[in-house]
């Protein structure tokens, strides 16, 4: 299972005085879905064209199933690329269209028909073959980009966005085909995306990246409940950020003092900081509980004030006023029983609740 | 009061076109005419000056001489001006806008000024005047248009197409062939007619730069100096008439194609 298929090793790239890509350092495996996850500049998506062979690192090393491939030009690696727009060449037909990359193959013209009809089975175009590229919409070109790669059986698919131009219900269906595909197939899919949605409901694993950086290669889930450092739990979903000084660590259990929280008790194997330092607690607006009447017994709670409360439908987020911090905290409850209307109150004193092993340490606070 | 502003602009689209016109209806009309001297009133059809350009061998042989200058200038140029544009378009490269700026110099250098610096060139490098000194100044002139028109063809498709062809498995050779060249063929064959037409029909440069060998142009002034040769001269010029039309129309047709396929590269 854990087959590397690509190890990038000490990879800078500079483009004049910017550096685009400092340091990446990791390895992908073989079959995963692989994301590179980031804000708009972040350098994913140079590190993307690197992988591809459109651009060449100023310093480091790229191995493709244990190839060094650094300097080979793109149509001398093993990995095909979806591109943002499809590249979609206009003045052919979809068969043409993905049969481009088998000029070179031994296939007969009958054999490579039937290749390219199963591909158009694949990406659920049957009888598509004649079909101009302008009279395909934004998904069926993103299929036949798909397919055109797919083809060629490469060990690796890059993907650049390639959802980023559909619109939201479309964009979710084929996230459900993506991955769909993916399993089938069983090729490794290296994906870059700004969208921390998409990258969690997709991947099996997910590179952030910040400024150039690599951030955190994780899973969904532990780059979720587990982040290792501020702007990986803030650029994933919405977090609480609260800072603290550790005065005390033993069996297990942290406990912290906060100006605006006052003690609390945090479970973990070790603590981020030496006792008397600071450090940044975060949670989640749904790990966090609203009492309103009275206060059960809970092992962390403070209490704050109502502000203003938003209806999403499924859930509701409230923004509670805790003495001494400018910024509500925010919190978010299931709809469970009804649009929770009544208790919707600004002004009103709540409590706010939270179990110990729900709250992340992390070592750096602004 | 909105079919009068319709009226007045058809008053005036009326006028214009017989402005435009009206010196070029003149040319066949004369030429059928049978009479050596071009004035009113005309007296009797003829098709005699059509078949006395057949015999004159100085018209054919100018008229040869300008296709192979035309041809060889359209070719030449369009090669050089798509390197020039993909280079332009394409490659990272420092003052390029410079560059291209030089390049365009030429276009706005008197054709005059421009003849009298090449003949000077050639006398003192040696070159003896031919059709290939003419060539070479009509490629001054036509390789800065070629480009205009490449450029901008370059420029309005995706660079990711080519990236795409080369992720694909084709090499730089075999991507020009299979994607650049069939995106670009309207601004290539715009390129080449546009070049052959500025080729075929200058006079200034070939006028200081044509040794023995004269283009059409050039022959057609010296024989003005004849009254009796004029009505072939009209004939003739029908007949190019014509023809550049018949060329005009492919053109744009040609151009509309490309008009589509420019549509269908953009998302």
């Amino acid at each position: 299972m854990s087959e590397v298929i690509i190890s990038i090793k000490n990879v800078v790239k500079d483009f004049g005085s910017v550096r685009a890509v400092n340091n990446a350092n990791f390895d992908v495996v073989k079959g995963e879905f692989f994301s590179l996850l980031g804000p708009s500049g972040c350098g994913k998506t140079t590190l993307l064209r690197i992988l591809a062979g459109f651009e060449v690192p100023t310093t480091g090393t790229i191995e493709i199933d244990g190839q060094d491939v650094t300097l080979n030009p793109p149509n001398h690696r093993p990995v095909n690329m979806v591109f943002q727009n499809y590249a979609i060449f206009p003045h052919l037909n979809v068969a043409s269209n993905i049969a481009f990359g088998m000029r070179k193959s031994e296939l007969s013209k009958v054999d490579l028909q039937e290749k390219i009809d199963q591909m158009l089975e694949l990406i659920k175009l049957p009888g598509y073959g004649d079909r101009k590229a302008d009279e395909l919409s934004g998904g069926q070109r993103q299929r036949v980009a798909l397919a055109r790669a797919l083809i060629k059986q490469p060990k690796v698919l890059l993907l650049d966005e390639p959802l980023g131009a559909l619109d939201k219900k479309l964009r979710e269906q084929m996230q459900i085909e993506l991955r769909q595909l993916q399993q089938h197939v069983g090729i490794t899919f290296v994906f870059v995306t700004h969208d921390q949605e998409e990258a969690l409901t997709l991947s099996d694993r997910i590179a952030v990246m910040s400024q150039g950086d690599v951030m955190e290669i994780s899973s969904p889930a532990d780059l979720y409940e587990n982040p290792q450092s501020r702007f990986v739990a803030d650029f994933i979903g919405t977090m609480n950020f609260f800072r603290c000084t550790l005065k005390d660590f033993s069996d297990g259990v942290a406990v912290g003092e906060s100006k605006e929280l006052g003690s609390v008790r945090i479970q973990c194997s070790e603590p981020v900081c030496a006792v008397n330092q600071d450090f940044t607690l975060a949670i989640r607006p749904e790990k966090l509980a609203l009492e309103f009447d009275s206060v059960e017994d809970s092992v962390n709670s403070v209490k704050g004030t109502m502000g203003p409360s938003a209806y999403l439908g499924d859930r509701s987020h409230f923004y509670i006023y805790l003495q001494g911090r400018e910024d509500p905290v925010s919190v978010a409850l299931q709809n469970l029983s009804g649009s929770l209307e009544h208790v919707r109150d600004t002004d009103r004193e709540v409590c706010l609740t939270w179990s110990d092993d729900n709250c992340v340490m992390l070592a750096d606070y602004e | 009061m909105k079919s009068r502003r319709i009226n007045s602009f058809a008053v005036y689209a009326v006028i214009y076109l017989i402005f435009l016109y009206l010196p070029v209806a003149v040319l066949p009309l004369f030429s059928f005419n049978d009479s050596s001297y071009v004035k009113f009133p005309l007296v009797g059809f003829t098709l005699k000056w059509y078949s006395q350009l057949a015999d004159s061998h100085g018209l054919q042989n100018a008229l040869v001489n300008s296709l192979k200058v035309g041809i060889s200038v359209a070719i030449i140029s369009t090669i050089l001006g798509i390197f020039a544009a993909k280079s332009v378009t394409r490659y990272r490269m420092r003052r390029s806008g410079l560059l291209v700026g030089f390049i365009m110099v030429p276009l706005v250098i008197p054709e005059i000024i421009l003849g009298i610096s090449l003949l000077m060139t050639f006398s003192i490098g040696g070159v003896k005047l031919s059709l290939i000194t003419i060539s070479i100044g009509h490629l001054m002139l036509c390789v800065p248009f070629s480009m205009l028109v490449l450029i901008s063809r370059m420029e309005g498709f995706d660079k990711s197409l080519e990236e795409a062809s080369l992720d694909l498995g084709e090499n730089a050779w075999w991507t020009f062939w299979r994607v650049t060249f069939p995106i670009i063929l309207p601004g290539v064959v715009a390129s080449l007619l546009l070049t052959f037409t500025i080729s075929f029909d200058e006079f200034v440069l070939a006028f200081f730069l044509s040794g023995t060998d004269a283009t059409l142009p050039v022959h057609i002034w010296s024989q003005l100096r004849f009254p009796d040769k004029l009505p072939s001269v009209l004939a003739l010029g029908a007949i190019i008439v014509v023809l550049s039309t018949i060329v005009i129309l492919f053109a744009e047709l040609i151009r509309r194609g490309g008009v589509q396929l420019n549509k269908q590269s953009k998302v």
